[in-house]
């Protein structure tokens, strides 16, 4: 008895997940349905123009769909050289120590941080030094926003990164250490190809996570609807242009949004479905 | 362990369907929703009527858009808003629909220029400025406006709105009425497509990216920023006057002649003390209370309520709190379209 209600639970608990995605993907599309017949969906994927002023009311997605990579891939970018040391440090240097323990969850911990305290802290700390560099004049901008991005996506990476080097067989590495390698030759001929897969499905995620990523951006993007024509110059994100303009929206424009909405889930789960092909391949 | 999943969800769904319905006779609950701009007066107001009148009032700063939406599916017995209603929207209302002027507001022009204060500005300065003409502070036409500044040689850098908003509307509706090359290029809107600058989400995201730029400027509701007491300029009125956003300029902005229907922008108003860019926020009430499942005592409730809201002690609050109170004509007009509020089955 106790184990058909655990199961028809667990069943219940499955079942639940797969209507609520169901339910967002059905709302997404019936919802954004206005904007791609007015507007075509290439038409809208591929259009620039964003007016929402009634007499030329006109919605395109592709300043907000190029600000989100160019900041996502920017943000991984960034990060690489940061989560990969200590990705190295954690799951090969030190695995196992208590070194190697305190510092992970250090950099887990910058995962439990809001992402309004990112925001803010670009804002009133990084803003300043970008300006004082002369990059810009006012400190927003595609690069600004990347750059804490990538703060906020080392954790993801590196946990990942660390787990999947951890998980290198021991006799691959005592093997190349007998033949006489030294610790790097071991890392960059051994460990490295070895996880290689899972190491590309760890960034992928990460980049997953940049994608999606809102209030830190808003902050610090400029949130201007062009495409950005530098690093330096302001734009605006798919998460982004939602979070601001959703509020007063309505009729048209409400629906471009959603559809803005549909096309930023469509572009996270290639994403995500890129990184599990990546895993599957580690696994055989 | 069968029963106790059923009790479990009995249980469930009990708390999702009871509570509502324990209203007594006596104290009413009156709900609004809608602008968020003349949300901190209202809260104030409201608390003071519910403690003189034993009615309690629950509003939701849910933006002007849903408080007039809200409105339109009667789940709420009066809606907020910035911008009054147009003639289209007005005849799809399921029924007749008043406005309420309740306090006065403007939108400001707060700037980051240090050593500079007391700058002044004009429509078209303004206008070329957002549009991106005048790129630089020291460029000619704001020095010939201010002649006394030294004026540095700095990028101006204009602050927008980033999400729809009733303040944009404002500011875009006087600069509509001013600046030919505006009403061209930008027009009027809650939400416009701008060519320069940079954007924030709201009067708190506008006024923080100005108070931490140098060489910036951007609108902002004036009690947001009275409340911040960041530098704002002075505008050039329709009568040639330079005037300061304070409460008495933006309440005089409405001594003119208003129609009965109160529904009328008084941006670049001819009054000459009058500051440029102040506005009306509006409280709407179907005019006949007899709708749904509404009791005669219910519509007594609101109207109280509404006469509270023009009283004078109320309006006294509005300056406090850094709005303008309505002026004697906007407030005889506001006590008339109140007494047209009926309850006839």
């Amino acid at each position: 008895m106790k184990d058909k209600i655990f199961k028809s639970l667990l069943f219940f608990a499955a079942a639940l997940i797969l209507i609520l995605t169901a339910g967002i993907v059905y709302s997404l599309v019936i919802r954004s349905t206005d904007a791609f017949a007015r507007f075509g969906f290439w038409q809208f994927v591929t259009s620039p123009e964003w007016d929402p002023r009634p007499e030329s009311e006109h919605y395109g997605a592709l300043s907000f769909i190029v600000g989100t990579l160019m900041t996502s891939v920017l943000a991984l970018f960034f990060c690489i050289p940061f989560s990969f040391p200590v990705a190295l440090f954690t799951g090969e240097y030190f695995k196992g120590k208590k070194v190697a323990s305190l510092v992970g969850s250090v950099v887990n911990l910058l995962a439990g941080i809001p992402s309004i305290v990112y925001g803010l802290w670009g804002f009133y700390t990084l803003r300043p030094i970008i300006i004082s560099l002369g990059l810009n004049e006012q400190g927003f901008g595609v690069l600004t926003a990347s750059l804490v991005l990538a703060i906020m996506i080392i954790p993801y990476a590196s946990s990942l990164t660390s787990e999947f080097l951890s998980m290198v067989p021991n006799d691959l590495k005592e093997g190349a250490y007998s033949l006489g390698a030294t610790r790097l030759e071991v890392i960059s001929r051994v460990s490295f190809p070895a996880a290689a897969s899972g190491i590309l499905a760890s960034y992928i995620l990460a980049l997953g996570r940049a994608l999606g990523e809102t209030m830190a951006v808003t902050m610090l993007i400029g949130n201007t609807n062009n495409i950005p024509s530098s690093l330096i110059d302001t734009g605006n994100t798919m998460a982004s242009v939602i979070a601001n303009q959703f509020g007063e929206a309505s009729g048209l424009k409400l629906s471009s949004l959603i559809a803005i909405g549909l096309l930023l889930f469509l572009i996270t789960a290639v994403i995500n479905s890129i990184a599990k092909l990546a895993m599957k391949r580690i696994k055989s | 362990m069968k029963i106790f999943l059923y009790f479990l969800v009995a249980t469930l769904l009990l708390t999702a369907c009871g509570n509502r319905q324990s209203k007594d006779s006596e104290r009413k609950e009156i709900t609004g929703a809608g602008a968020t701009f003349p949300m901190p007066y209202y809260n104030i107001i409201f608390k003071d009527f519910g403690e003189k009148s034993g009615n309690k009032v629950t509003y939701g700063g849910i933006g002007s858009g849903g408080g007039i939406r809200s409105l339109m599916d009667k789940t709420v017995d009066f809606g907020a808003s910035d911008a009054y209603l147009s003639d289209e929207e007005l005849t799809a209302a399921p029924a007749k629909i008043v406005h309420i002027p309740t306090c006065m507001g403007a939108v400001v022009l707060a700037y980051n220029l240090p050593g500079v204060t007391d700058l002044k500005l004009t429509g078209s300065v303004i206008s070329g400025i957002y549009l991106g003409t005048i790129t630089k502070w020291n460029d000619a036409a704001i020095k010939a406006l201010n002649p006394d500044l030294a004026l540095p040689d700095k990028s101006v850098t204009p602050v927008y709105r980033s999400d729809g908003s009733g303040t944009t509307f404002v500011f875009s509706d006087y600069m509509t009425k001013v600046s030919p090359e505006w009403a061209e290029k930008m027009g009027t809107g809650k939400a416009l497509k701008w060519p320069v600058g940079i954007a924030a989400k709201g009067n708190p995201g506008v006024a923080g990216i100005v108070q931490q730029t140098e060489g910036s400027v951007g609108y902002v509701g004036s009690e947001y920023g009275f409340a911040l007491s960041i530098p704002v300029a002075r505008l050039q009125n329709a009568s040639g006057n330079f005037v300061d956003p304070n409460t008495e300029s933006i309440s005089a902005a409405a001594n003119i002649e208003l129609p009965a229907d109160m529904r009328t922008m008084v941006t670049n108003s001819p009054e000459a003390g009058a500051y440029p860019i102040s506005c009306f926020t509006w409280i709407l009430v179907y005019q006949n209370q007899a709708y749904g499942k509404r009791t005669e005592d219910d519509s007594k409730a609101l109207i109280s309520l509404l006469d509270y809201v023009l009283s004078p002690e109320a309006q006294r609050v509005a300056a406090n709190v850094h709005y303008s109170p309505l002026p004697e004509v906007a407030l005889k007009n506001a006590r008339v379209l109140v007494e047209s509020i009926k309850y006839q089955k």
